[in-house]
Parts: structure tokens; sequence; C-alpha cells
């Protein structure tokens, strides 16, 4: 307490913003720090990563937990020009593995990085719809994709001057609620109806916006399939600093919805952040989006500027009391990011590693205060319901999933793409949306590697929310994976549970070992003489990962093995 | 004027542990109410002195109405909330956690009390076949202690006490991801290289045995450690005047380690390189 003579007046104060506070404010920058100085020579020294450290004052110890949890950043010398490659089960079951072979003839075997170029093996890119993907880091310039990707393509980019990315565009087949509107500028999303929704909510009532979401019945759309309204109504309730946080770290196997909408209408996802944070009352959102998805990226950080500079982002929205801002920040290889809990973790600068449930986001999220956490397509349905009102939407779809869902239809299937269809269709009705089964169909994946194989009757089930539940089945992102027969599905589920022990993080044991035990048993029950040991073991092991582990990966790890299990697809005795 | 402070009221809650109602101050964790009640809940990476980390999932109960089995070390009570501490569900997660964690790493030097656990939970080893396994060479980098990594759960409780639970030293951190990620310091520098001071919290909170004095790991190696041997004489260190509690272990008039009680107010357990390390005076032959 100041004990001073005369009253204390401002002169008095010494202030020194250092210390404790200031490492707070700045821990934060580190992920993008790290992805700077990767992106600019193709790894992180170690006198690179000291440097940062003191910069950012984050310990050296810590700094290095963090980098090395990413599988974009790289600690130990690196080529300029990298290629991770897709393996995983869409581009294994569309035929890409004769593209793998080809790679290995003619540039050796992944994770050789002694020379100037090297390739490497990757989880899902979210390509899936092309069949066959790269995505190539580019130290010194732009991260490139390359979808559908030969292996000639592959080593071109690896040596070409300047890389291009080679995408083909996504294929939209329908003009829907959510598809089909290529927005390429500001003006152009105003002409198609942009920006009614933000201007139309900043003249009501926050409560009354989330009165509008909580009418429209509106459920996640990221695989939790919550009702947005009651997070709308906690985070709400709360008092401030809050935040909104787009989750766009689309990461679920055959998933690429979230993408395609980025990629295609940036804009209607920046005014849906922002009638978001005018809702709940935070001034500040953040999209944290997948790392292996630049021209995601480019597109909406671009269109942020672009809102930005027309005055609907920024201190007083529209001419409005409300001031609201939004920071993209860029995962780096970590599906585990894009469970809630382990994002802030990320957007903070620690390791991605999941917290402990509760407390809940709408109580404790980023930087520990309030937060409403929605995935990119439940966000870009808002404006229509602000629009519309939420009866309206409520219209569409069940009674208890409201609205249309965006399903990704991969593999063998002759329309492969996203398709948009009301609540309410069956698993078959949407390959059939798609063309059909391209061959004879064997199972279709549905929900992604955290849902289930089905086959049979099962495919008749309506895909809402209450009849997969009721079926044992999940709607989840809305994978819709077709495996036809010629597809051997020993290896498919094998890649799936490969998956999950490259992605665990590996804070709680179940998942942590358990993950690998369930993938050494997959491999073992292809030759096992006694087959029921190995069966037992994996009932053992989807039992105590569904039970204890600490997040939805553990918890869901086992789920698309059982499923195979149960339906025949692997382990049936021969 | 003489004051006087009285502690806040706190607010009780009543939570059902395995059938029987308890009452516990708002505050108290669900592992503190099931022990209150009498419950036999093991723990492993919990340490009373720790933030929770939620790590090991074997202090895992029932509570009616939550999808998965809750960790008791880190959950608080709630009014109303029904909780099993043993039920099957519970047992299963137990057993399998134990034989999870003893099929990748050496468990040879845990406690007594897990030891029980285990044989309570009839634990069967050799389930997974010739799986994964941690190996690496035992780090010997100093003479105050080894790390023999071979033995590490994961359980975090040595970052925490490096980091914001006790030194503030932030030396090592976990790093790479899922099984094979590792205690490590920056790009794996030896210790003396590293921020570490050597207080020497992370081996006093180690559950495995897998830090450890260096002089108990060398006399482990000779077959010369000989716990039936030792005698714990607890004092106050003499080198500054906090007044650390020391317990010395004595084994052959020689001092072989030194902790600090958990319980004293002032050390929670935890000591500075001096009162750690710093007896080799008392001990050194005269020239």
């Amino acid at each position: 307490m100041f004990r001073g003579s005369r009253e204390r007046s401002s002169a008095d104060d010494h202030v020194a913003y250092g210390g404790l506070a200031s490492a707070e404010s700045r821990r934060n920058l580190l992920l993008p720090t790290l992805h700077e100085v990767q992106s600019s020579v193709g790894w992180v020294s170690h006198g690179a990563l000291n440097y940062i450290s003191e910069r950012l004052s984050v310990s050296p110890a810590e700094a290095y937990g963090v980098a090395t949890f990413y599988d974009l950043i790289a600690t130990e010398p690196r080529p300029e020009r990298v290629a991770h490659v897709c393996d995983d089960i869409g581009c294994l079951a569309a035929g890409a593995g004769s593209m793998l072979d080809d790679l290995r003839d003619r540039l050796g075997e992944p994770d050789e990085f002694g020379g100037s170029i090297a390739w490497t093996r990757s989880p899902c890119l979210g390509q899936c719809e092309k069949g066959s993907a790269a995505f190539i880091q580019v130290a010194g310039g732009d991260d490139v994709v390359v979808a559908p990707a030969t292996a000639e393509q592959v080593i071109e980019i690896l040596h070409a001057e300047k890389p291009q990315p080679s995408v083909s565009p996504s294929p939209i087949r329908q003009d829907t609620r959510l598809l089909g509107r290529t927005t390429l500028s500001l003006s152009h999303h105003e002409s198609h109806g942009g920006l009614e929704a933000l201007r139309k909510a900043l003249t009501m009532l926050p409560g009354d916006v989330v009165d509008e979401v909580t009418a429209s019945g509106l459920r996640g759309r990221g695989g939790a399939a919550f009702p947005a309204g009651i997070k709308w109504r906690a985070v709400g309730a709360e008092a401030g600093p809050k935040y909104v946080v787009c989750n766009a770290d689309e990461s679920e196997p055959g998933t690429f919805k979230d993408r395609v909408l980025m990629e295609e209408d940036p804009y209607r996802l920046i005014e849906a952040t922002t009638i978001a944070g005018y809702a709940v009352g935070a001034d500040k959102g953040y999209i944290y989006i997948r790392g292996e998805y630049p021209g995601a990226l480019r597109r909406l950080s671009d269109a942020i500027e672009e809102v930005r500079d027309r005055g609907y982002l920024g201190g007083n929205i529209a001419g409005s009391d409300f001031s609201f801002d939004i920071e993209i920040r860029r995962g780096a290889g970590a599906y585990i990011c894009g469970e809630e809990t382990a994002l802030f973790n990320s957007i903070e600068g620690f390791r991605g590693e999941p917290r402990q449930k509760p407390p809940f986001p709408t109580q404790a999220g980023l930087f520990g205060r309030p937060t409403l956490v929605n995935n990119v397509e439940s966000l870009m349905n808002i404006p229509a319901i602000v629009l519309e009102g939420g009866a309206a939407f409520a219209s569409i779809g069940t009674e208890e999933s409201t609205g249309s869902k965006l399903f990704c239809v991969s593999g063998n299937v002759l329309g492969p793409g996203v398709y948009e269809a009301p609540f309410g269709v069956s698993t078959r009705d949407v390959i059939d949306m798609a063309g059909g089964v391209d061959g004879d169909l064997q199972a279709v994946l549905v929900g992604g590697a955290a849902g289930s194989f089905v086959a049979g009757d099962q495919l008749d089930v309506p895909l809402t929310f209450e009849d997969a539940s009721a079926a044992g089945i999940s709607v989840g992102s809305g994978v819709v994976m077709v495996f036809n027969t010629e597809v051997d599905m020993a290896p498919i589920v094998s890649r799936i549970a490969t998956f999950f022990r490259h992605e665990s993080c590996g804070l709680c044991v179940p998942c942590r070992v358990g993950t690998v035990r369930q993938e050494e048993s997959l491999i073992r029950l292809r030759t096992a003489e006694d087959r029921d040991e190995e069966l037992a073991l994996l009932a053992d092991l989807d039992v105590v990962m569904r039970d204890s582990s600490i997040c939805g990966l553990g918890q869901l790890a086992t789920v698309a093995v059982q499923s195979a299990i149960t339906i025949g697809l692997i382990g049936a005795k021969s | 004027m003489i004051e006087q402070r009285i502690a806040d009221p706190v607010a009780t809650v009543t939570v059902t542990i395995d059938g029987a109602p308890v009452t516990m101050p708002e505050t108290a964790t669900l592992l503190e109410a099931s022990r209150a009640a009498g419950a036999d809940v093991p723990t492993l990476c919990y340490l009373e002195t720790l933030t929770p980390f939620n790590s090991c999932r074997l202090c895992v109960v029932e509570v009616a109405g939550s999808r998965t089995l809750v960790p008791s070390c880190s959950r608080m009570v709630e009014e109303g909330m029904e909780v099993q501490t043993d039920s099957d569900r519970v047992q299963h997660t137990r057993r399998m956690v134990y034989e999870l964690l003893d099929s990748t790493v050496d468990l040879s030097l845990v406690d007594d009390e897990t030891t029980r656990q285990m044989e309570r939970y009839g634990v069967r080893t050799n389930r997974f076949g010739d799986g994964y396994r941690r190996t690496e060479a035992v780090k010997i980098e100093d003479d105050l202690y080894v790390r023999d990594y071979e033995k590490c759960i994961m359980c975090y409780r040595c970052v925490a006490a490096c980091g914001p639970d006790a030194q503030n030293t932030f030396a090592i951190d976990v790093a790479g991801r899922g099984l094979t990620s590792t205690i490590a310091t920056e790009y794996d520098i030896t210790l003396p290289d590293s921020a570490c001071v050597y207080c020497g919290n992370c081996v006093g909170v180690c559950p495995t045995g897998a830090l450890m004095f260096t002089s108990e790991y060398r006399m482990r190696e000779s077959g010369d450690w000989d716990e039936d041997r030792q005698t714990v004489t607890t004092t106050i260190c003499t080198f500054c005047g906090v007044g650390c509690n020391l317990e010395l272990h004595v084994q052959d008039n020689r001092i072989v380690k030194v902790t600090s009680p958990m319980d004293h107010e002032v050390t929670s357990g935890h000591l500075c390189i001096k009162g750690r390390f710093g007896y080799a005076h008392i001990q050194s032959e005269s020239p």
C-alpha cells in the first residue's frame, strides 16, 4: 500500500508491463511463430526455438513440447520441400495405392529427410472427392495442394521453381441452401443477399437472436450434434470478456464439407461468426483452420481483410455500437486439435491436449473465458436462421434433426462430392444422389473414422441424429464413404486404427496405449489361429477406451473397428 | 484489539457413495468424498500437492447420469451425485489401465500401494503379445539423479513439479505425441545444459522410480540397496532460514537419499538443490 505523504497521482505509478502478465499475453503467439519459421526455412532449429522462447517468454522445453506435438512443424533438419501424400482410407479405396507405389519407386522410401526433397505418408487431407491428394510444404513459399495427384505431378512440384497448386474444383452439382454459391468478393456476396442477416441481427436484441437459434433446433454439425441454442444461451448469460471460436480444423477422415464451404463462400462464414459474436456478447472471434487447407486459408484471410475494410469487422460494425473482429489461427497437423478444449490449448500456445470437462467451454473455454465453439457448417446455417426465422428452419428435416445436412460422399461411388439433403434421407439415398455405387456395394463408412461401418438393412436407416443413434450408428461429420466388393477391408480397418494411434495426443493411458494395442491386435487378427482371443482383447480395449478416455478421440477410436467386426468385414472365422 | 480471522463458512453438499450418503464441503473432490466414505480408490498420477492431470484414469468412478466414467481426483462434488466406486465398469478400467501400463513400461519399482491394487484387480501380464514397449537407455548425466524412461508412465507429475506447481523452472515438458511421447528438455539436451536447477523435486514426485538419486541407482546396480537396513531421520535443513524439514534416509551410517514430508507446511515435499543434494560434506573423508 502507498504510504506517501500526499495523495497518490498517476505520476507515482511505475508500471512495468512485463513478467507473468506479459508472458501470458504473448504465449498465444507461439504456434503462429513456429509456423513462420517452419515456412521460411523448412524446420525449426534449436537456435530458432531459443530465440522464439526468449521473445515470447516461454521456456524452451515447453516450446519444444509444443513444436514436437504437430506433424507440420519439424524440429530436425528437413528438405525445403516435403510432400505429405494421403494414404488414408478414402484415397486407398479410390485406388491411390498405386500412386504411392509409384512414388516409392521414383523417390525412395518415405520419411528419408536427408536429401533435397522428401515425401511422407499423411492421414486424410480432406480432398477425398478427388481420390488422391498431396500437400506439399514449401519453405520460402506458399504450401500447395495437389488433388487429384499423380506421382508425376508431386515430383514436378517438388522440383518446380515456383510451385503452383493444382486442385480440381470440387464438383458441386447442387444449388441448395448451403452449396452452389461461389462468392468472389464482398459485393458479390451482397448481391446474393449477403450481409442482410448481419444488418438484421444488429437491429435485434442479442437475446432475440439467441432465441431464433434456439427455435431453429440447429444441432452441431461437427460430429457431436449438441443443440446450438443451449450453447449460445449459456455463453450469452456469462460475463465478458467472451470469445467465439469457429472450429474449422476439419480432420475427420472422409470429411471435406467445411473446406468446400470456406473455399466457395468465405463471406458467409465471416458474417455468421460476427452474428454469433453479437448474439453472445463476444468481442473477439477466432477461426481455427486446418493447416493442410492453404486454399481455404487464403480465401478466408483475403475475405476477412475485405470485410474489415468495408467496416463489417472492427470497431462499430455497420455504424452500430457493436465491435468485433476475427483472427485466423492455422493448425499444424494434429487431428486432436479439432476437439474443442484441445483447440483452445493450441490457440493459447500449449500442447494441443484436451482438458477434462467440466468445466465446459461455455463456462471456461479459450483463455479460461466463456467461449462459444461452433463448427463451420453449423455457423453457415446462421444467416438463414436470422433472416427466415428459427421456425422456418425447424420446418425442414425432422423434429429432432432440423435443417439440412451436408454429406461428404467418397470412395467407390460414381459422383463423389459434397451433397446437401434435408435430414431424413438414408445412407442409400445419399449414395443414390451421388450417382450410385461404382461396382457392387460391400460396406459404407458412415460418420468418419470415429463412425461405423454399415451394410445391409442399416443402409436404409434415416441419417437423422435420433434414428442413427437408435440404430447404434452416428451421423458424425456427414461422411459417407463407399467400399465396393473389390476392396480388401482388413487393411482399411487397420488404417483406421493406425490413424488413431498416430493422432492420440498421449495424455491419458486408455487412448495412448489402447490405440497401439488395438492396431497391433488387428494385424495379428489377420493371421491369428485363435481369433477369439484377439476379439476378446479388442472388446476389452473397446470398453476401457469408451468408458475412460479423457476426450472423444479415445472414446470413439474403437467404434469403427467394432462395427467392422459386428457386420463381418473382419475377424470372421475362416 | 485482537483480531481473529474466522474462516469463511463453506457450504456443504451431500453425495451418495456406494449407496451411503456422505456430506462434504463443496470444495471437496469425489476422491476425497469416496475416501471419506471408506472406499478404496487407487490413484497413480494424482498427488495431493499437485494439480490433477487426469492422465492415468485409475481413480475413475461411475457417476449416475454420466456417459463416461469420471476421474474422481479432479471432479468436484455436486449435490445429489450418485457414485459407484467399484462397479464392474470401474473395475474393468482399473484392471485394463494397469495391464496397459504394465505392457509398455517397467513397473518393478512402483510403491507397495500400487502393487496391492494390481493384485486386487487381478492384473494379468503379457496379454498384448510382443507389441510396443518403451526402450531407452538410462540417462546418467551427473552425480545427482538419473532418468530411466523405461519406467516412465507419463503421469506428468515431474513436469508439474518442475513447472507451475512447485519450482517454476520449466526445464522439462512432454515432447512428441501419443505413445512415443517422452519427458524431455528442449531438443533432448542433457540436464546440465538445460534450465534444470537440480532441486530434485521431479525425483520427489516420481511414482515409478523412473527418476532416482544417482546414489540410489548405483547402489541398486551393485546390489547394495537395502531398505530394510535404512533408517529415516527427520531434521531441519541448516542451509537457510526457511526451515524445511528433511528426511535423511541412512544406510550403513551414510545418507543415501533425502526427501521432505509431503504434509509439511513449508515444503509440501519440495526442496531446493542444497537441501536435497547438499549432504556430501557430512560424510566426506578428511584429506
